[in-house]
């Protein structure tokens, strides 16, 4: 029984990492608190749900939605951060535009879409569940598990391992002096939001496959969470995101499955309140919050 | 042949106007400093000439070529390279990382090899620190990995601005050896100093800077002798 829910709880907090890491990138870099970064998530999900309706197979659709939410994010981030970010002005500023924004879009889109809940089509996965050690594991959780670790990894990789790494890194710490080394801070920026955007993106397929359910207002959901998770794990810290996310995946399941689910959304933020007074620079105590 | 030009510059915060029409030019093979007390606005200029503001006025024309108002990217793939106040390494970063950043835009792998090499021959201290972060080293390393790492861009104009800051006597020293060195090579050098007795020794010509204006230029050592100038800079 531990065992199911630990199993349980790893595989959500893998996808509460993979959101939370492209959160994490776009302040770390950009210095932005960006909450339209949740509409990337249910755009995301829509774009995977139409395009299984239409007939074309999860692999092709969770990068096509991958890409469609990263190229939604290149835009709408220009349009809303550019100013912000060459002005310099704080993080509260970007807080409220995006803030606005962001309840622009959701209600915009279930206006055009109405606010119902949709379903994937079925069969899209295999419904079926492996047996391992005792361990009930689903097709779509094995999906999730496997798309999650690639991602995960995939950004670890880019982001320590070459040379767009570097300039990013460069660029996280000190936007000028990257200038001054020829760096184009402002393509770099572009680059950082389809980063962020597709990994939103992926997150709301992966989190529409997990609990079968996609609505314009899934993101918001998932940015409350998003916001735990960074938080915890120190705002622009990639490591820190990982491990809190798997972290609070845990703790939810852990909450509904031995105290009661309503209060499950309850522990994460009592954690977040906790942290907060206790670690001001997240859980994991590094005072730098400039780390990508 | 003059690299650069500058002509009319103005630049302000807002309202307040930092820089109020100046004229500067900077000779190939040239030392130039540019010398004033503490907002003056000899930062605002160099950023200004690397494109991190936009001036509201003016020409700054480099090769013949109009750069004011550039990206700052655009404007080091000319060749413009700053040193910038406060040195700003990458504190996060490796010395080795900060130097690859250095040589950012440099397609020849094996020039930025060669060079790589030169500085670490001219800098033993960060071959032996080339796995840190550049962040552990002194505040005269921190300068040298600055120094280095815009030497990896081999660059045709050279911003140093107050590469003596902060630093100890024996280190400034260090510096200016460096600056004096970089001369000799041939390094067209725009320097930026409050250390005005060892700038203007080093400089061909020199610029005096008062809240946004040049009140006074001319060879080095003419402007060393002013009295203007040795009351006001050299404490005399
Ligand atoms: N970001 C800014 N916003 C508003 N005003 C500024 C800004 N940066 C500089 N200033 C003002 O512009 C003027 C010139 O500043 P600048 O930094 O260019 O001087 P400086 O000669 O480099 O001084 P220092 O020797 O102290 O480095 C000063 O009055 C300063 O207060
Ligand atoms: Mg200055």
């Amino acid at each position: 029984m531990l065992a199911q829910q630990l199993v349980n709880g790893i595989l959500l907090g893998a996808t509460y990492a993979l959101f939370a890491l492209g959160f994490t990138l776009m302040f770390g870099v950009l210095r932005v608190i960006n909450l339209v970064y949740g509409f990337y998530f249910t755009a995301g999900a829509f774009v995977a749900l139409w395009l299984t309706q239409a007939g074309f197979p999860l692999v092709l659709a969770l990068p096509a939605a991958a890409v469609g939410a990263g190229a939604i994010a290149v835009v709408l981030d220009a349009v809303l951060l550019t100013r912000l970010r060459r002005t310099k002005a704080d993080e509260l500023s970007s807080l409220m535009v995006t803030l606005g924004a962001v309840l622009a879009l959701y209600a915009g889109m279930a206006a055009w879409l109405g606010p119902d809940i949709r379903r994937l089509r079925p069969g899209l996965v295999g419904s079926g569940a492996l047996d391992l050690w005792g361990l009930r594991v689903t097709v779509a959780q094995l999906l999730i598990l496997a798309a999650s670790g690639v991602l995960v990894g995939a950004l670890l990789w880019l982001v320590r391992g070459t040379r767009l790494g570097l300039a990013i890194r460069a660029m996280a710490e000190k936007p000028d002096a990257a200038a001054l080394m020829g760096i184009n801070t402002a393509g770099l920026a572009a680059t950082v939001s389809f980063i962020s955007g597709a990994l939103a993106g992926a997150g709301g397929v992966l989190i529409g496959l997990n609990f079968n359910a996609i609505h314009p207002y899934m993101g918001e959901q998932m940015m409350l969470r998003g916001f735990v998770v960074v938080i915890v794990g120190g705002l622009g810290d990639i490591f820190g995101a990982l491990l809190a996310g798997l972290l609070l995946g845990v703790v939810e399941v852990l909450t509904a499955g031995y105290l009661a689910s309503g209060l499950k959304e309850a522990v994460g933020f009592a954690i977040l309140v906790a942290v907060l007074w206790t670690r001001p620079a997240g859980l994991f105590g590094r005072t730098d919050v400039r780390r990508a | 042949m003059s690299t650069l030009t500058i002509s009319g510059l103005h630049v302000a915060y807002g309202r307040t106007e930092a820089v109020r029409g100046i004229d500067l030019t900077v000779a190939e093979g040239q030392v130039v400093t540019l010398i004033g007390a503490n907002g003056a606005g000899k930062t605002t200029i160099l950023r200004t000439l690397s494109g991190l503001i936009r001036p509201r006025a003016g020409q700054i024309l480099f090769d013949g070529r109009d750069v004011a108002g550039m990206a700052p990217h655009l404007i080091a793939g000319l060749g413009i390279v700053q040193v910038p106040e406060g040195r700003q390494v990458f504190a996060d970063l490796t010395v080795g990382e900060n130097l690859a950043l250095g040589a950012w835009l440099v397609r020849d792998a094996r020039a930025t090899q060669q060079r790589h090499e030169t500085i670490l021959a001219r800098f033993p201290r960060l071959r032996e620190r080339l796995g840190q972060p550049a962040g552990a080293l002194s505040g005269g390393e921190q300068q040298m990995l600055a120094m280095g790492r815009a030497l990896m861009a081999a660059p045709r104009l050279l911003l140093l601005d107050e590469p003596s800051m902060g630093l100890a006597p024996l280190v400034v020293e260090e510096i200016f050896a460096l600056i004096a060195e970089l001369k000799a090579a041939g390094t067209t050098i725009l320097l930026v100093e409050q250390n005005a007795s060892a700038a203007l020794e080093v400089a061909d010509v020199a610029y005096v800077l008062e809240v946004g204006r040049i009140t006074l230029s001319g060879p080095a050592a003419q402007v060393a002798r002013n009295p203007a100038v040795v009351a006001a800079y050299l404490g005399g």
